[in-house]
């Protein structure tokens, strides 16, 4: 029997073992879908990925609660007609009113206008300094996976002494000499600390995978370095670099909110859930509905972010056929 | 693996030279750090030199790292500003981190691999959802309250624990710290135990353990966790720079005056040889913890050799 | 399959190393029969007299240390203490004579030699003490204390001897109410070990007070006991007091609630609105000598500027005190109406009102007063402030809120957050801060001079403003040479009058004491430094 780990074997469906058969969050439904046979010729592993996510209703729905969020991350206006900077102290932390189904926070902000309008600061902080530390990580780390020797000890070093750097120390040495409001100075030092994580990940994903028999077979054919790490190493050694990705990302949106508390973050007329989260934290005995919905939204995206974390996964994991 | 072993540890000299120099620049970066003395007043000028004076600060960056780094090598890391000598800090400070990463440790590691595979197993089902949900709880409600919250319940409502950590620390008052602390982490851990356990379970080897008719039990434990805990220990080494260094928000809730607290201090303060002391000693924690790492993937997958 | 037990073994074995190595600690006990248990923070410099200007390390200074005067916590007054009388004819040369009987916890006595070596010790520019300005209005100051170089004395020669219990000081300048401002740290006398053992005195200060330091274990704990030498007027009601360093007042408060802790002197706003349910009324909010403000960078060409002082008294009244010290600050904070605080008394010199409209919060008036005066510079200000103490951001968002509210824009004033405070001093020192920024005073003495002069003074040692006006500045050198102190507050307060007009710096609320208390302690009580009357605290017996 071929060895089922082969990428290009891909179309073999295998049947649930055991206990482990169900599969993503709401359904096994996916697992039920009527299999196309095999073409003629072996189809490539991404465009397999994409015929399987397509009809994945895990992967549907996330899809539309990110793209939820993206609509009023551009268009707040769409579902909140109040002004989140308009504030009545004298309604501080009051608790919902008709007009504000939220209630206010503690400079009388309404909460759910100021929940709405953060997401542009949050989504963004989110997406780009998860995606760009992802990307960061997963390059630089693979390559000291995949190369060893080196450029493994030179890679690895390095990150042992981003490691090192406190990210209060960073942050008020980078960041404070940004006075802008802007997010991306916050995205750009969330990425320089945030790789070298992914970048150790996976780089212990990709020493395990390029052991694999596929792999010293595809190099025994011949095929080239960077075909092997695509087509080869890159679909088994994904999957962690997701799961920590997608973690991230929520943790990364609270990252902004300790930057913004330390004075060197997002700072008005910038809202974002961070912010509000941060400033509902110290009043939990007082007014928990400040905290609640910032962080409601915060757990949807990041549930949103799992989801489709997991649905490519599934997808590219060719065992799963 | 001997040289290999030995390489490594000699890669902590560049290390140690490049991170010492990174920390000192950055808090001196930071600015002049005697002006914060004189608390909401304006500095007089002549205490103010003369305090520059004494603590080497009205010399160029160079220099102040080359004076600083012979003071180290004669053993001497500073003083922090309270006239505390910077090693009796470390001293008092790394013994109790130790032991609240320890506990923070074993939390992330016994539940979260416990709960990942439980839920890796049993994907989709009503234990896997309910995994995701707490997940999804600790991702967004901060440490910050999870922490008081804790403490609240535990210490004032039910009078279970001490609510706060004496200043000697013993390792059962570290119990509901080192939970609040490795929180976040279980959500990694727990996920990454999952998706291994999830990928692996329909691995050959375990299909053919399975066919053998070798115990569900067996199975699981010997065939399948091994092979999946190469993402989980990875993360763990990588995580034990944020519990040594980062527990600023865990130590401040409970009282302990550990690595975090202190080093938030020394930031705060500009203290740069007690920032730099205790940020070096952290560095040199990761290479470890890392070489560590490196050494359980051969002994978890045979196939890895070091040369 | 073994190589998994391998690692299982592997990671045993390193677990247990490292249990090994760190060990586990034995706890150390506080507290005990009569001993009061109270809330502390680290101090921030080596417990010297003249080195500590921050309120921690005042505390342990006034538990251990009793000076020439004394402020009495319940009126305020200043009261001879070890001084028996000190005398001027012309405001400017005052003679000190001491009561007998006073001992040093060593056995020393307390001599005339005790003042003038640590004052002279505190204001020499070598012995780098913080608090070495307080000496600086003493004939001499300059040849010890050099703006730069090195000192030409190492005594100040307007301090002389003349026997054990009399010595006599020579001011620069006329200063009448100088020997009110004796109370304070700085001025407390100092035994020969402190300069014989420096090193052995800083870990254990000794002193002359009612309390003794029987163990101080350095960021956790610090053991003071009742010294049975002392026969000072003030009487002991406890046996001793344990000080608990806690990084975190929240902390303290959830201790005091779980009954660890008798004392936490420091309540965190957020639980202010608990402290009924929680404590049941063992809990004080008392008015301190402690004045919050907004300060305009006055250097600065845009807010300095001839027609400014309209946009500065327009701001002020665009700010909603009420509201803010109400929802803010549950209280703990009172409206300010004048520059210095109602710890003063009438007598000392508060007169609440003296701002008059400049301070009522009156949103038209201020729109229209800032358009007179040619509006918001740009159009719009930040309020800076450090980041890193304190919960200052809730009150900054809230004034620039009441201001936009105003002025009917939603961002004219934004917070400005600076990371450290070390930084934010630096800017304001350094005058490269061009926008108001926030401000605070806590008074070193309860004298009306104490908020005027350092602070608004030309070239006065806080004058953050850098504000100068020669109207006011005479009316303070008047004050001043006054013989009678009711002439003085009456000087300085139309010297305040000027502040009402120019508004260097607004006044927002004077900053109140709050503690709470278990069931173990009575009679607690907080003095106008909102520092516990520690040895007025009575423990019940158990």
């Amino acid at each position: 029997m071929p060895d089922s780990h082969h990428p290009e074997k891909s179309s073999e469906s295998i049947a649930p073992t055991g206990s482990g058969g169900a599969m993503g969050l709401a359904t096994s439904e996916a697992e039920t879908l009527e299999r196309e046979p095999a073409p003629g010729r072996p189809r490539s592993l991404w465009s397999d990925a994409w015929r399987d996510l397509r009809r994945n209703p895990v992967f549907i729905i996330s899809t539309l609660i990110i793209l939820f969020l993206i609509t009023i991350a551009i268009w707040p206006k769409l579902i909140a007609s109040g002004n989140p900077l308009a504030c009545d102290i004298t309604k501080s932390q009051d608790g919902a009113a008709p007009g504000h189904p939220f209630g206010f926070d503690i400079q009388g902000c309404d909460v759910y206008t100021r929940t709405v309008y953060g997401a542009r600061a949050s989504v963004t902080v989110g997406v780009c300094a998860t995606g760009g530390a992802a990307l960061l990580g997963s390059v630089l780390g693979g390559l000291a996976g995949y190369f060893g020797g080196w450029w493994d000890a030179l890679l690895s070093r390095i990150s042992d002494v981003f490691f090192g750097i406190p990210i209060v120390l960073g942050g008020l040495v980078f960041l404070s000499v940004v006075t802008n409001t802007t997010v991306w100075p916050v995205i750009g030092f969330i990425v320089l600390l945030g790789w070298p994580q992914i970048g150790r990940i996976a780089r212990g994903a990709v020493i395990t995978a390029k052991q694999n028999d596929y792999v010293q077979a595809a190099r025994a054919l011949g095929a080239s370095g960077p075909r092997i790490l695509l087509r080869h190493i890159a679909p088994n050694a994904i999957a962690p670099v997701i799961v920590v990705a997608t973690i991230a990302l929520g943790t990364y949106i609270a990252l902004e909110a300790t930057l913004s508390f330390l004075g060197v973050g997002l700072r008005p007329p910038t809202v974002s859930w961070g912010i509000d989260i941060s400033s509902a934290s110290i009043q939990i005995r007082n007014a928990p509905h400040m905290l609640l919905w910032p962080a409601g939204a915060l757990s949807l995206t990041v549930l949103a972010f799992i989801m489709l974390g997991e649905a490519i996964r599934d997808a590219l994991d060719p065992r799963l056929r | 693996m001997g040289h290999y072993v030995i390489r490594r540890l000699l890669q902590m000299i560049p290390v140690f030279i490049g991170s010492t120099f990174l920390i000192f620049f950055m808090v001196y970066a930071l600015g002049d750090p005697v002006a914060a003395l004189f608390g909401d007043r304006a500095p007089d000028p002549a205490v103010a030199a003369q305090i520059r004076k004494d603590l080497y600060l009205d010399h160029p960056l160079g220099a102040q790292y080359v004076h600083y780094m012979s003071q180290v090598f004669a053993g001497n890391f500073g003083t922090a500003f309270n006239g505390q000598a910077v090693t009796a800090l470390m001293g008092s400070a790394f013994p109790v981190t130790l032991r609240l990463t320890l506990v923070a440790i074993v939390f992330e590691a016994v539940i979260g691999i416990m709960l990942g595979v439980v839920s890796g197993l049993r994907r989709g089902r009503t234990v896997d959802t309910s995994v995701l949900l707490l997940t999804l709880i600790v991702v967004s409600v901060p440490t910050f309250v999870s922490g008081y919250v804790l403490q609240y319940l535990f210490g004032v409502k039910w009078e279970l624990v001490n609510p706060s950590v004496s200043f000697a620390a013993p390792i059962d008052q570290l119990i509901l710290p080192g939970l609040v602390l490795a929180l976040v982490s279980l959500a990694y851990v727990t996920r990454l135990t999952r998706t291994s356990i999830a990928e692996n379970a329909r691995a050959d080897y375990v299909r053919t353990a399975i066919a053998k008719g070798l115990p569900r039990g067996r199975v699981i434990r010997r065939h399948l966790l091994r092979n999946s805990l190469i993402p989980v220990v990875t993360f763990i080494g990588t995580d034990i720079g944020a519990l040594m260094g980062g527990a600023i928000v865990t130590e401040r809730i409970f009282n302990i005056h550990g690595v975090g607290y202190q080093l938030y201090q020394g930031i705060l303060r500009q203290n740069s040889p007690t920032v730099v002391g205790f940020v070096t000693i952290l560095v040199i924690v990761f290479l470890m913890a890392n070489l560590l790492v490196d050494l359980l993937y051969a002994l978890l997958d045979p196939r890895i050799r070091y040369a | 399959m073994r190589g998994f037990g391998r690692v299982a073994c592997a990671a045993c074995a390193v677990m247990g190393v490292v249990v090994a190595a760190v060990g586990c600690g034995g706890g150390a006990g506080i507290g005990g029969p009569g001993i009061v248990r109270a809330s502390w923070g680290d101090p921030q410099n080596p417990l010297e007299p003249a080195n500590t200007n921050e309120v921690q390390g005042g505390k342990v200074l006034d538990m251990i240390f009793r000076g020439l005067k004394k402020y009495d916590p319940r009126t305020g007054a200043t009261n001879n203490w070890i001084a028996d009388s000190i005398t001027s004819s012309d405001q400017q040369n005052f003679t000190v004579k001491l009561k007998p009987g006073w001992k040093f916890s060593n056995g020393e006595p307390v001599t005339a030699h005790s003042f003038v070596d640590a004052w002279n010790y505190g204001a020499l520019v070598t012995d780098k003490q913080l608090n070495a300005p307080f000496f600086s209005y003493i004939d001499g100051y300059d040849q010890v204390h050099p703006a730069s170089g090195v000192p030409t004395a190492r005594a100040m020669s307007g301090l002389r001897i003349k026997d054990n219990r009399t010595f006599t000081v020579r001011l620069s300048q006329k200063f009448s109410t100088w020997p009110d401002t004796l109370g304070y740290s700085a001025f407390y006398p100092l035994p020969r070990v402190f300069f014989t053992d420096h090193s052995g005195w800083l870990k254990k200060p000794v002193g002359n007070g009612p309390y003794k330091i029987t163990s101080y274990t350095r960021g956790a704990v610090m053991s003071l006991r009742t010294w049975d030498g002392y026969h000072g007027p003030d009487a002991v009601r406890n046996k001793g007091v344990d000080l608990v360093v806690y990084t975190d007042n929240n902390t303290a408060y959830t201790d005091l609630q779980a009954g660890n802790l008798d004392l936490v002197d420091d309540i965190p706003v957020t639980q202010l609105k608990n402290v009924d349910k929680d404590l049941g009324g063992r809990y004080i909010n008392e008015p301190a000598g402690v004045i919050q403000t907004i300060t305009f960078p006055m250097y600065d060409a845009k807010w300095g500027g001839a027609t400014m002082d309209k946009v500065r008294r327009g701001i002020s009244m665009a700010i909603d005190r009420a509201a803010i010290t109400a929802k803010i600050f549950q209280n703990t904070r009172t409206p300010a109406t004048d520059w210095t605080s109602p710890v003063l008394g009438a007598k000392g010199g508060y007169l609440a009102g003296l701002c008059g409209d400049a301070c009522t919060y009156n949103p038209a008036m201020a729109k229209s007063l800032i358009q007179q005066g040619g509006g918001l510079p740009g159009g719009r200000m930040t309020i800076g402030y450090n980041a890193d103490a304190g919960s200052h951001k809730e009150w900054v968002d809230a004034v620039c809120n009441s201001i936009n509210n105003a002025l009917g824009n939603g961002t004219a004033c934004l917070g400005a957050p600076v990371g450290t405070f070390a930084d934010f001093r630096r800017q304001i020192t350094a005058k490269t801060e061009t926008q108001p920024f926030r401000s605070g005073w806590q008074m070193d003495y309860p004298l009306i001079q104490d908020f005027l002069q350092p602070l608004y003074y030309t070239d006065g040692s806080s004058n953050d403003a850098h504000f100068s006006n020669a109207d006011f500045d005479k009316l303070v050198d008047r004050a001043n040479s006054e013989s009678h102190p009711a002439l003085a507050v009456t000087d300085f307060q139309n010297a305040e009058k000027i502040l009402a007009q120019q508004m260097p710096a607004i006044p927002l609320w004077y900053q109140h004491g709050s503690a709470g208390y278990s069931s173990n302690i009575s009679n607690v009580m907080l003095n106008q430094f909102s520092v516990p009357v520690y040895n007025e605290i009575a423990v019940r017996s158990p």
